[in-house]
């Protein structure tokens, strides 16, 4: 397809390679933030293509790795209620909670449906009016626009049957917290470009001054994420510390006003928990007041729950970049895509699933090496 | 989940306040809201992500990048 196989050309990755590991005079390390990037270095082995120049380290990977054990449960709770059409990405049915997920609520009988686009959502609530249709908004600034258009024109067409439960996080703040942690490892960012598509780059830049760390937006395919290496070890050789776009065919520094004007519109910024990291502050969107009747923590007012994370799970170091996939002992054994213990299992874009995919022999052989 | 793909605008119309298109993507056809891209025109490839275009791609910056690379597959590494 065109504007992607051109840029999985075998020949240029190699010499991009190589070419990043002539100009490193030491090793560095590069983290990549969005899971989709993470699959793709993965995938192509593009980790071991770098080495020993770069090591690349994976960072809180996707939206659906990190929403809330306690948002989860009460998807969950909502979805169990005999009245409600319950409708979310496809992605989200097997991430567990501390009791159930939403696949068990479908097994037993609960109306649970998987859509493409939230707007089949707004168009099951106009088609099943005696429903109460609720839609599982998650995602990074990439899908908000998306899904704050569909609470728009629910409520523009008076569709009171219509409600989010909304759990959507933003990157930056992830990225600040990881930086002023002490114990971080992390000399350069490759920023999740679909992300930056919708929002632009200027908060990358404040980032990139306050901690003088150089931060590279990059696309997803080989080709791009070898160039955004590439950008960034030559940044770092040079001391440098600069915003740069790699993946400048689809991202501009003012991102997407169209987008971010419906998504200011309907959401208002405000402190999030992340699965496996704790609470960000200003790390999320919920619903402004004005469209409270389309909120579903309010429309079933639901208690506010806690719950733990399972003891064993070592999520919270992979996710800052701090530790691998394959230094958790629970890795493959006890934790795997069937039976996640925690956030980057859940989802085929963290690190922890994209490690089982691709690299499960070469860690059986590392955990039998051990023993 | 932030997985988005390029596809190539075929045709549009307005339904309901918004322009829908018809977007090929490979040999899959699929109705893409236009809301957050108001320039791209038939012909455009735009990038879309759960049924909405989130960017008109920027064919001259695409073929700058690609014209880069290939650059670079061409140099001696040392």
């Amino acid at each position: 397809m065109k504007y992607l196989d051109e840029y999985r050309n075998p020949k240029i990755a190699i010499a991009l390679a190589e070419q990043i590991r002539a100009r490193a005079t030491r090793p560095w390390v590069v983290m990549e933030i969005c899971g989709g990037q993470t699959h793709t270095l993965m995938r192509y082995g593009i980790d071991e293509l770098v080495a020993p120049a770069v090591e690349l380290v994976h960072g809180p990977g996707c939206p659906v790795c990190v929403t809330a054990l306690e948002t989860v449960d009460k998807a969950v709770e909502i979805a169990s209620r005999p009245d409600v059409t319950f409708v979310s990405y496809g992605d989200m049915l097997r991430v567990p909670g501390s009791r159930s997920d939403l696949f068990r609520v479908k097994a037993a009988g609960g109306d649970v449906r998987i859509v493409y686009s939230p707007i089949d959502a707004v168009k099951l609530a106009r088609e099943l009016p005696h429903r109460r249709v609720v839609f599982f908004a998650v995602g990074f600034e990439t899908t908000a626009p998306a899904n704050a258009m569909a609470v728009w024109r629910a409520h523009r067409e008076g569709l009171a049957n219509f409600s989010v439960l909304v759990s959507h996080v933003l990157v930056p703040p992830a990225i600040r917290l990881l930086l002023q942690s002490p114990s971080h490892r992390v000399q350069g960012f490759i920023a999740p470009g679909h992300v930056c598509t919708v929002m632009g780059y200027t908060e990358y830049e404040e980032l990139a001054r306050e901690f003088h760390v150089p931060i590279v937006v990059g696309g997803f395919e080989p080709l791009d994420l070898l160039e955004a290496i590439r950008m960034l070890v030559n940044q770092l050789e040079d001391g440098r510390a600069d915003v740069e776009n790699q993946y400048a065919r689809s991202v501009s520094r003012e991102g997407n006003p169209a987008a971010r004007a419906i998504m200011a519109r309907v959401f208002e910024v405000t402190d999030r928990k992340w699965r496996g990291i704790g609470e960000i502050a200003q790390s999320g969107y919920r619903l402004r007041a004005e469209f409270a009747g389309h909120d579903a923590e309010k429309v079933f007012g639901l208690a506010p729950i806690t719950a733990d994370e399972p003891a064993e799970c070592i999520s919270a170091f992979v996710l800052q970049g701090l530790k691998k996939p394959p230094d958790c002992v629970a890795f493959g054994t006890r934790c795997t895509p069937d039976t996640p213990l925690g956030a980057p299992m859940v989802s085929g874009e963290g690190a922890c699933a994209a490690y089982y995919s691709y690299r499960r022999h070469e860690s059986e052989e590392q955990l039998v090496g051990l023993h | 989940m932030c997985l988005a793909i390029p596809g190539r605008i075929v045709d549009s119309e307005d339904v309901a306040g918004s322009r829908v298109a018809n977007v090929q993507f490979g040999g899959i056809t699929r109705k893409v809201y236009l809301d957050f891209v108001p320039e791209a025109a038939v012909g455009d490839y735009v990038i879309v992500h759960v049924g909405f275009a989130i960017s008109r791609l920027d064919a001259e910056e695409a073929e700058r990048t690609l014209a880069l690379l290939e650059e670079m597959g061409e140099l001696p590494s040392e």
